[in-house]
């Protein structure tokens, strides 16, 4: 219970595991739209669009205050995510290079203001270290205030515009013909969006605020088909991510926090994939198994019904091999055949052939007309 | 001779990444050297730690395996269904990348492979690491490895030149005709890895993007063909270097980060002014379409009222602000197009008489 003690006792620990856990959920909520709408690599882009704005915001104030350097880094943010869409819709270069483009050169620029105003050309001693990972260790109560207050804004939106967000993400063409203000809606969602992940940058850094916004958002989506169920999800897996990868961190020397929280992101991700119920892979496995046992099972069964129409007696016995010729599976015939008489649809006779029971004509009968509804489909 | 040197190592990191790039762009998968970029580097470290020897050549192996071990990835997670492509790289990429820097910084803290070097690179440094054979300085070492990867990302282009080119436009008929999209694609993204690390050096893995991917895009507003598109991208790619360099020495400031800038502004220039794709140019387009448009409007309006009655007033200069709801100087503007077009002649007394070139127009322009 060491880490409970700390998280109930330790105040630093305390400040930065409620920070991290604030920006999580925020990127979490905000994120599930990203994921829907196939903006993933947004946050990507945004995160490094953002470089230059802070350096900008630094040298025209002279401040590190974090609503200062969020500020700017919003302007240079917001900016970078209108030219990546104006790029995509106003010539033929495909939305992802778009991306690329304006993550790379942005950040290019930015590191050509700081090593500028830092009058030294060697940009890997410039101090970028915290931009580039983040430092969520040195969060303070007055940095969580701010978070708290930018994420709580962003999502204040999100809730006021529920309904607009919904039909943006799902039928933009039929929001439009209602008359809704589509294309202002698009930049109010992704202005938000830019928000929680500008303000994400000081804890899990530039590279990996991609995983934050994506991460929770695609577990989310595994768990449910509503979308207020998923945003809730999200937000939830964003959070729990976040302390987690705070704590880990707090209590492990030399751990990175950024890092630690993204592969908390990625290990509740995996665990979706893998047993998310109905959509999940062991799920789908299992599913795909049965349904392949049950094929098998009908096969078999319209073999002995075939036998037995040449045949016309249920005490005519076919041996296995027959049935293991007339049809290919797995296992072969004889393991079906067993299940066939757990259910009472065929018995195997004193010789150890097998015919199919009065029954089992009854459910072959039943099989076959459906398969035939089927076929005429 | 240090700034020649300089400016030699950007112009091939630039071209040897702007290559391959073309594909990429053309391909849809431009983000995936985002991705690669930054995976590489748990390659390097996984081998760093099996050969302890950071200057190993197989450091780029582990980097080339790493960066088709992404991609494989992301296919997988995307195989599923469960995910789209651009979150499963989303989910790739950072989650490899942070094994690679919690590794880093719990056992890897004393070596000199920092974590903040790789994002970033240092070409300025770059003259200072010589590659000396037998006692004889043949120069700065980045120049003959990244020289190296710029032949072999040629060798490679000349090689598949015809299956990368039927791969990108058409991936159907190429699997028809039995090659093997995926076992070049995969190929492909070697070398896009192997590029990519030898690029991070001197450019650091996040600039990388801006050389694969902002040249061949501005290329691919500017020509239609591949040969072309393939040439514009290396000789922007080249230009942005060597312009970056020389902007990074007035600013005094980072070399990559201006060069990153240059092939940006070069990207935006051919964004804006691109002749027939840039924005002036679709603007200029649409302008004249305007005008065409109002031309064959004043033909089918003159070839209605010719020989009627209403002729005097209809097909009088001073009338058409009313008739048509124009304005009189778009009256003006409109009716000079027309005379130049030899659509129609002014009377001395303003009145508009169609030619037979301006019938014609009036006819075809009805007949659509």
């Amino acid at each position: 219970m060491d880490l409970l003690n700390d998280l109930l006792f330790d105040y630093t620990l305390r400040t930065v595991a409620l920070g991290t856990a604030l920006l999580g959920l925020a990127s979490g909520a905000l994120g599930a739209f990203a994921v829907l709408r196939r903006q993933s690599l947004l946050g990507d882009a945004v995160s490094h669009a953002a470089l230059p704005g802070i350096v900008l915001a630094f040298m025209l104030t002279g401040s590190k205050e974090l609503l200062v350097l969020v500020g700017g880094a919003f302007t240079a943010g917001w900016l970078g995510s209108v030219l990546v869409s104006q790029i995509t819709a106003r010539s033929r270069v495909p939305g992802d290079s778009a991306l690329g483009i304006v993550l790379a050169v942005f950040f290019g620029v930015g590191l050509v203001f700081l090593t500028f105003v830092q009058g030294r050309p060697d940009a890997a001693q410039a101090g970028l270290d915290r931009f580039l990972f983040g430092q969520a260790a040195t969060l303070v109560e007055r940095d969580v205030v701010v978070i708290a207050a930018l994420g709580g804004a962003a999502l204040a939106t999100l809730a006021a515009f529920w309904k607009e967000f919904k039909l943006l993400t799902f039928d933009p063409e039929f929001g439009a013909s209602l008359g809704f203000p589509i294309h202002r809606l698009d930049l109010l969602l992704t202005s938000i969006l830019v928000l929680a992940i500008v303000t994400g940058l000081q804890a899990v850094g530039v590279v990996l605020m991609a995983a934050l916004v994506v991460a929770p958002a695609a577990a989310a989506r595994q768990w449910t088909d509503s979308l207020g169920v998923m945003v809730f999800l999200s937000a939830g897996f964003g959070a729990l991510a976040g302390v987690s990868g705070a704590l880990a961190s707090g209590g492990t020397e030399g751990l990175p926090t950024g890092p630690t929280i993204v592969l908390a992101a990625t290990a509740i991700v995996m665990i979706s994939l893998a047993f998310a119920p109905r959509r999940g892979l062991v799920w789908s496995a299992w599913r795909r198994r049965r349904q392949r046992g049950r094929i098998r099972l009908d096969t078999v069964l319209a073999d002995l019904y075939a036998l037995y129409g040449q045949h016309g007696s249920l005490q005519y016995g076919h041996p296995v091999p027959v049935l293991d010729a007339m049809s290919d599976g797995p296992g072969g015939a004889a393991e079906a055949l067993e299940k066939l008489a757990e259910e009472g649809w065929a018995r195997q006779l004193p010789d150890a052939n097998w015919v199919i029971t009065s029954e089992g004509l009854v459910r072959a009968e039943k099989v076959l007309a459906r398969l035939g509804r089927e076929q005429d489909e | 001779m240090i700034e020649l040197e300089i400016q030699l190592l950007a112009v091939v990191v630039a071209v040897a990444c702007a290559l391959p790039g073309v594909f990429l762009v053309l391909r849809r998968t431009a983000l995936l050297s985002d991705a690669i970029s930054h995976t590489v580097l748990l390659g390097i470290v996984l081998v760093f730690f099996v050969v302890g020897d950071l200057s190993s050549p197989l450091l780029i192996f582990g980097a080339a395996a790493m960066g088709v071990l992404t991609v494989a990835l992301v296919q997988a997670i995307e195989g599923t269904g469960l995910v789209r492509e651009d979150a499963a790289i989303g989910l790739v990429f950072p989650a490899l990348f942070s094994v690679a820097v919690i590794l880093i910084s719990l056992y890897a803290g004393d070596v000199h492979l920092d974590t903040d070097a790789v994002l970033l690179g240092e070409l300025a440094l770059a003259p200072f690491r010589r590659f000396v054979v037998a006692g004889r300085d043949l120069g700065p070492r980045g120049v003959w490895v990244m020289g190296g990867i710029l032949l072999l990302n040629l060798l490679f282009l000349v090689a598949f030149y015809k299956e990368l080119k039927l791969s990108t436009f058409d991936p159907g008929l190429a699997a028809a005709l039995g090659l093997s999209p995926v076992l070049l694609h995969y190929a492909y993204m070697a070398v896009v890895s192997i590029t990519a690390v030898g690029a991070f050096d001197s450019v650091g893995s996040i600039l990388v993007v801006a050389f694969m991917i902002a040249p061949p895009a501005a290329a691919y507003l500017l020509s239609d063909r591949l040969p072309l598109v393939l040439l514009l991208s290396a000789v922007i790619g080249a230009h942005g270097a060597v312009a970056g360099y020389w902007l990074a020495r007035w600013l005094d400031a980072s070399i990559a980060g201006s060069m990153a800038a240059m092939v940006g502004m070069d990207f935006l220039l051919a964004f804006l002014f691109a002749p027939r794709r840039g924005l002036l140019a679709q603007a200029r387009r649409r302008a004249r379409q305007k005008t065409e448009f109002a031309v064959s409007m004043l033909a089918i309006h003159l070839l209605n009222h010719q020989g009627m009655p209403e002729e005097e007033t209809e097909c009088h200069v001073g009338h058409l602000p009313e008739h048509l709801l124009w304005s009189p100087e778009r009256v003006e503007q409109i009716v000079r197009e027309a005379e130049d077009e030899d659509v129609l002649v002014v009377a001395g007394n303003g009145t508009l008489q169609l030619t037979a070139e301006g019938r014609a127009r009036a006819a075809r322009a009805m007949a659509l």
